[in-house]
């Protein structure tokens, strides 16, 4: 087995090139456990480590789009100012395992896995964001939508890397929830992420271990606009908030396995998706004045 | 640059690692090459922090960190946060409180509280909570450890505004 400590996106790319079904290795959450149980055979290994340029974030002031290098921990997304850019990206990242974790886990690792209980994930999704991969030969942007195909499965490429991926700075509430055995240290049953756009008038919802891949309730979305204006602070009733959640949930396809039920996963996603919205309606004047203006 | 050998920066000094397995994590050289036992091993995880250390700055689990990633980090075990072979002011107040029953989670709990203290001197009791949040104890129910972690940072305070 071999170790290649690259130092720059273009050796890790040469590496790659060099040696496609070499696994790439960032924080290391994930890809030990796997080593450290004999869960899978190692050859090769591109550590990510000590790429500077992985662990940088840019805010572009004219697109207001945000660029999150694929190696930037968590721990990071948690805190200022990526926190106030993106609020739901922050919540989700303060739900990742313990602060060991958070300090090595990042994007590209939740993208790079792909568990449908990513926590990153539903957020991505929710925000429409763009994956940007890397090749020695060439460059390709992909929907997170398309990037997701099943589970543990994504559109990479062996020859590829993930250098990072980039989200709208959105004017409105967005907001994330995820429902496990206990508080703290838990891998999702049921997580969601919504996210209301004031200015354009639309409410996202991304659903999160309920199906092989994150979930965009796109039905309910489109429902939702029907029932009430979205523009500026939405007006939501109790009861329109809970069929939201009923919609939601009949839009997941969740099963049975060690970690919940799918009854269960069902009505937790009713219940955190109506939540969400009432966040949403409760506290959208508070948040609206978030990122560049 | 694939790693026959590879070395690394414990405690401020340098180790070779021989003929060791590349996909070996941090926790095992630590203990089983480098003969730096004070880092514990249970679930091999990341969910426990037994095995916490310092690396480049951040509080990690080193089960976690492949070891020949580790190169060129400064990485800070239990060993090496007492300079003089007295107990840091941590690990004392962990014996006065009472901190410790089976001893097994305190190495990674010891440097989790280190870290914690040294970029917040003032946590606050969540704060507190927070940090300690990824590290298991299955004997005490926390409570001694809390207060232990409390007195460290009030001895802190009160030396700072004592020398002031």
């Amino acid at each position: 087995m071999t170790v290649v400590n690259a130092t720059s996106i273009e050796q890790a790319l040469s590496a790659l090139a060099a040696n496609p079904q070499a696994r790439l290795i960032q924080g290391g959450t994930d890809l030990m456990v796997e080593v450290n149980f004999n869960r899978t055979k190692v050859e090769n290994v591109v550590s990510l480590r000590r790429v500077a340029e992985l662990r940088r974030w840019h805010l572009d002031d004219e697109t207001s789009m945000l660029r999150i290098g694929s190696g930037v921990p968590y721990a990071e997304m948690e805190r200022a100012p990526l926190r106030d850019y993106v609020p739901a990206l922050a919540e989700a990242a303060r739900t990742v395992g313990s602060p060991q974790i958070r300090a090595a886990g990042s994007l590209g690792g939740n993208l790079g896995t792909c568990s449908p209980a990513g926590d990153g994930l539903p957020v991505l999704s929710a925000l429409d964001a763009v994956v940007h991969l890397r090749s020695s030969a060439a460059a390709r942007d992909v929907s997170v939508h398309d990037f997701m195909v099943g589970v543990k499965r994504n559109a990479r490429q062996p020859h590829e890397l993930i250098v990072a991926v980039s989200v709208p700075i959105v004017q409105g509430f967005q907001g994330y929830a995820k429902v496990g055995t206990r508080n703290a240290m838990v891998i999702s049953a049921a997580s969601a992420c919504l996210v209301h756009d004031a200015r354009a008038g639309t409410v996202r919802i991304a659903l999160g271990a309920v199906a092989p891949t994150v979930v965009r309730a796109r039905a309910t979305e489109a429902w939702l606009a029907t029932q009430t204006s979205l523009v500026g602070n939405p007006k939501v009733s109790d009861t329109l908030a809970r069929e939201f959640g009923q919609r939601a949930a009949a839009e997941c396809s969740p099963i049975d396995d060690h970690r919940s039920t799918a009854d269960y996963r069902r009505h937790a996603i009713s219940v955190l998706a109506q939540r969400l919205l009432l966040r949403a309606a409760n506290e959208s004047t508070a948040t609206t004045k978030r990122g560049p203006q | 640059m694939s790693n026959e050998f590879y070395t690394l920066r414990v405690n401020g000094m340098e180790h070779q690692v021989q003929d060791a397995w590349a996909g070996e994590s941090l926790l095992y050289v630590l203990r089983e090459r480098l003969g730096l036992p004070g880092t514990k091993g249970a679930c091999e995880q990341g969910e426990c922090g037994s095995c916490t250390v310092i690396m480049d700055g951040e509080a990690v689990c080193s089960c976690l960190v492949m070891a020949a990633t580790a190169v060129e980090a400064d990485i800070v075990t239990v060993e090496g946060l007492a300079s003089d072979g007295e107990p840091t002011d941590v690990q004392q107040s962990f014996v006065n409180a009472g901190g410790v029953q089976c001893g097994f989670c305190t190495p990674g709990l010891i440097v989790a509280v280190h870290h914690l203290l040294d970029r917040n001197p003032a946590p606050s009791d969540l704060e507190i909570k927070e940090a300690i949040s990824g590290n298991i104890c299955r004997c005490t129910g926390y409570g001694r450890i809390f207060e232990a972690v409390r007195q460290a940072r009030d001895t802190r305070a009160a030396d700072i505004s004592g020398g002031a």
